[in-house]
């Protein structure tokens, strides 16, 4: 198949032919670099918590009335609750991965690391580390699924209770993520098991915790755009406010039974308090709850998306159909004189390929600096180079598949059309 | 002649019905998908004070030492608010026409009320000029007054809706509110006033309910309430220590004099503290911000808000260039008819003419589409839990805007097909018929 007849009949439409290179550009700049910010989403949203998420239930309750001492009253409750037919395990926990409320301390590995700190007003110093704190009542670490990979759980006689807000107390042992153990000791972050760090209000006291114990997995409470997400720390601290949230681990079909019950139950052991069907969910629906604003990126990102292969498939298509019926009469004389009907369809094949191709190029150079601009203005990363061919990729296919109808009408014109006049 | 011109475009566009509706179909898409997201964008940034917000400017004072580091810009970074010297400096001053310090706490609400639990409420500890200057809307009795800051007095106003909790009614004036570990008389009840977003709060994104009780913030200080937003960068951590910002400060300012002088005065500000030595960077850095450039400056507008109308509008640019090439395609092709009219006596004025009523006749089929699709998507965004969701509707006026960018975009889109049709040489045309 010769190109040079292609060329020359586009010369004759020129600026038809343009204009279907410049949407189908500006079709691949938005697709590549929505089709990227799609991809980040869904990585952020399935960011993994370390948790066992299926079956695990929360409850808040915000005791206003609970005086000085709630851990007594949230102890009861506690109690009530593993109680429940279907409650495997429960634990009262400080907080728990994407529920918006972080406690972060720092800590460091020696004294002298502890005064750089100090001097330098900054946590970025060797040795020393940030981290998210979640404190726990005994069977936090089941009832949450966490997996040690070293160490064992924390002993009985080492939980404590907190004491109200202004003083802190101060943990023997903790238990740390992976990743908080390689920011601490960089070196040999694999035996951190029995080293002593100073920590939280131990960092202000010089006072050591114990590390007993690694978990594989642990997120933050938040989803950082750094991506250093997995530093947290578990200490034997029973947490000591009004506020308090159960977490509930059942069988996944008895979810929901549990989730009733558990309200029920807390608000028949304190009458004062009203704990609604709000204040408990399941972990999968907080979790959904923290990245709506993700999801609903996502669909609208998708949508647009496929709106645009849309549009553009149909201004290829809607434009070869005119060609096609345009050039019927040239068509029918090609026939006439001898070319197979293969020749017709590959002709419109060939020449929806010529303009996609220019079409590509030029929005290849868009998407880049559609994505630079994008960079500038709203934090996005570089867009990963593999998707400009894949982008090039999907063009072509869908320009091949929307001129696929067109250009068999074309082929099916009979020869006789040559000796109709018009 | 017009009635005639539209009798012509509808037969042609009946001609190839196919055509045409890829045109309204892509029009329609086009247009309801980014009057979609400018409806959303619209709310987002829509006026917190209709009518004030021009009048309404924010103190920004930089007293971070020179080796505080942080990234310039920060939302919620200290200077987000200012510190309780300096915001009492500014109150004392009085170089506004009003001016008010605020911060917002939670505080227990209990009712004496039989069948109503202790719920905690959010509220503002504030200055007497708060109310006027914002217009809050009063229901019973009034405000506190600048004696009542000056004595701490335990005065309280509630919102109606706070009022319906404590006490069953909304006249509530005068009567003993518990709140916290306190109680507060009541002087007066205010309309459930809530702007959107809540512009005051210092760390902004707020679109909540907003705030049900006003104290003076005097009374909340000497009672050692619990601000929920604070910052600090020394050693001396309290309420009324020079190195912790907690304050979001507003003043009032009606001319351009007003302002001007209002700037001065906060840069002289700035350079008498660094002479005290309690400033430590340029008194340069005094600003003065309108409310709606304070917003933009926090971010108020998220990101992929900005990011989706960005999206709309590239797709209804890659549909007006859709259409574009169709209309070209389409016009081209009546060279023939074009030439009849011409050849009978038809200037190229009536041809561009009759070709720019079809164009606007596709435009307006693809508004009224675009008006259904931008209503489905608003509807699938009101849908969704986030907190601005709720208010995505469309008013008369985004419909018209609608409809008239519709056709405005199709009559664009034939400007260019049109002006090419119509210069067709007609000789050469009707020889080859």
């Amino acid at each position: 198949m010769q190109l040079q007849p292609i060329l020359a009949s586009l010369k004759h439409h020129k600026l038809t032919a343009l204009l279907l290179v410049l949407q189908v550009a500006f079709s691949c700049a938005i697709i590549t670099n929505a089709v990227f910010l799609i991809v980040q989403r869904v990585q952020r949203v399935t960011t993994p918590s370390g948790l066992d998420e299926r079956a695990l239930s929360l409850v808040e309750v915000d005791d206003l009335d609970a005086g000085a001492n709630p851990l007594a009253l949230h102890k009861a409750d506690l109690a009530a609750l593993r109680k429940l037919p279907g409650v495997e395990s429960a634990a009262l926990i400080s907080n728990v991965p994407f529920s918006n409320s972080e406690h972060g301390s720092g800590g460091c590995t020696s004294l002298a690391a502890v005064h750089a700190v100090m001097k330098a007003q900054s946590l970025n110093v060797p040795g020393c580390a940030q981290a998210d704190v979640y404190a726990g009542t005994p069977g936090t670490l089941r009832t949450l699924g966490l997996k040690l990979v070293a160490g064992r759980m924390f002993d009985a006689d080492e939980y404590v209770p907190d004491k109200p807000s202004d003083q802190s107390v101060i943990a023997s042992a903790m238990i740390v993520t992976q990743d908080f153990a390689r920011r601490l000791y960089p070196e040999h972050p694999d035996h951190v098991v029995g080293r002593d760090v100073y920590f939280g209000e131990g960092l202000m006291k010089g006072q050591p915790t114990r590390i007993v114990g690694v978990v594989a997995h642990l997120h933050q409470a938040n989803v950082s755009s750094d991506g250093s997400d997995d530093q947290s720390a578990l200490l034997p601290v029973e947490p000591n406010e009004l506020r308090a949230l159960f977490a509930l681990r059942s069988s996944p079909a008895r979810q929901d039974s549990v989730i009733k019950a558990a309200v029920a139950a807390l608000n028949k052991s304190n009458p004062g308090r009203q704990v609604s069907a709000n204040d408990a969910q399941t972990y999968a629906h907080m979790r959904a709850s923290y990245f709506q604003g993700d999801t609903t990126m996502i669909g609208l990102l998708l949508a647009s998306a496929l709106g645009l292969v849309f549009v553009t498939a149909l201004g290829i298509a809607g434009l070869a159909s005119f060609w096609v019926q345009q050039r019927r009469r040239s068509i029918g004389i090609r026939r006439a004189i001898g070319a197979a009907r293969g020749d017709i369809l590959h002709y419109f094949q060939i020449e929806n390929f010529l303009i996609v191709t220019g079409g590509v190029m030029l929005g290849l150079l868009l998407a880049v600096a559609l994505n630079l601009w994008l960079m500038s203005h709203y934090e996005l990363s570089r867009l990963p180079l593999f998707y400009l061919p894949i982008g090039a990729l999907a063009m072509w296919l869908l320009g091949q598949l929307a001129v696929l109808s067109p250009a068999l009408r074309a082929a099916a014109v009979p020869p006789v059309v040559a000796t109709r006049s018009v | 002649m017009f009635g005639y011109y539209i009798d012509m475009a509808l037969r042609s566009l009946k001609r190839s019905p196919i055509l045409t509706a890829l045109m309204v179909l892509a029009i329609g898409l086009g247009i309801g998908a980014s009057m979609t997201m400018l409806t959303v964008l619209n709310v987002m940034t829509r006026d917190p004070l209709p009518g004030r917000s021009a009048h309404i400017y924010r103190p920004h004072l930089n007293p971070l030492p020179l080796d505080y580091h942080y990234k310039p810009g920060t939302v919620g970074g200290p200077t987000t608010a200012l510190t309780w010297p300096d915001a009492k400096a500014l109150l004392d001053a009085h170089r506004g026409v009003r001016q008010a310090a605020m911060a917002r706490g939670y505080l227990t609400a209990r009712s004496d009320h039989p069948g109503a639990a202790a719920k905690s409420v959010a509220g503002s500890f504030t200055t007497h000029d708060f109310f006027p200057m914002f217009g809050v809307p009063f229901v019973a009795g009034h405000g506190w007054s600048g004696q009542d800051d000056v004595d701490a007095a335990p005065m309280v106003v509630v919102t109606r809706k706070l009022a319906e909790r404590l006490f069953g009614t909304a006249s509530a004036v005068g009567r003993t509110a518990h709140l916290g570990k306190h109680d507060f008389q009541v002087v007066g009840v205010v309309e459930d006033w809530h702007p959107q977003p809540l512009f005051y709060a210092i760390i902004g994104t707020s679109f909540d309910d907003g705030d049900q009780f006003f104290l003076p913030l005097s009374t909340a200080m000497s009672l050692h309430l619990d601000h929920n937003w604070n910052n600090g960068w020394g050693k001396d951590d309290s309420p009324t220590s020079p190195t912790v910002s907690w304050l979001s400060f507003w003043v009032e300012l009606d001319n351009p004099a007003q302002v001007a002088a209002y700037r001065r005065f906060l840069v002289d500000y700035s350079a008498q503290q660094k002479e005290l030595g309690r400033y430590e960077r340029p008194a340069s850095e005094a600003r003065l911000y309108g409310l709606t450039q304070w917003l933009h400056r926090e971010g108020l507008v998220p990101n992929d808000v900005m990011l989706q109308t960005w999206l709309a509008l590239g797709f209804l640019f890659v549909c007006l260039v859709n259409i574009v090439a169709l209309l070209l395609a389409k016009f081209l092709r009546k060279g023939g008819e074009i030439s009849v009219r011409r050849a009978l006596g038809a200037r190229r004025r009536d041809v561009f003419r009759q070709l720019g009523v079809e164009s606007a006749l596709i435009g307006l089929a693809g508004g009224v589409l675009g008006i259904g699709l931008a209503e489905l998507g608003l509807w699938a965004v009101r849908q969704r839990p986030n907190d601005y969701a709720h208010l995505a509707r469309m008013n008369g006026v985004m419909l018209i805007a609608t409809v008239v960018s519709a056709i405005v975009v199709s009559l664009l889109a034939g400007l260019l097909p049109a002006w090419r049709a119509c210069r067709i040489a007609p000789a050469l045309q009707l020889k080859a018929l």
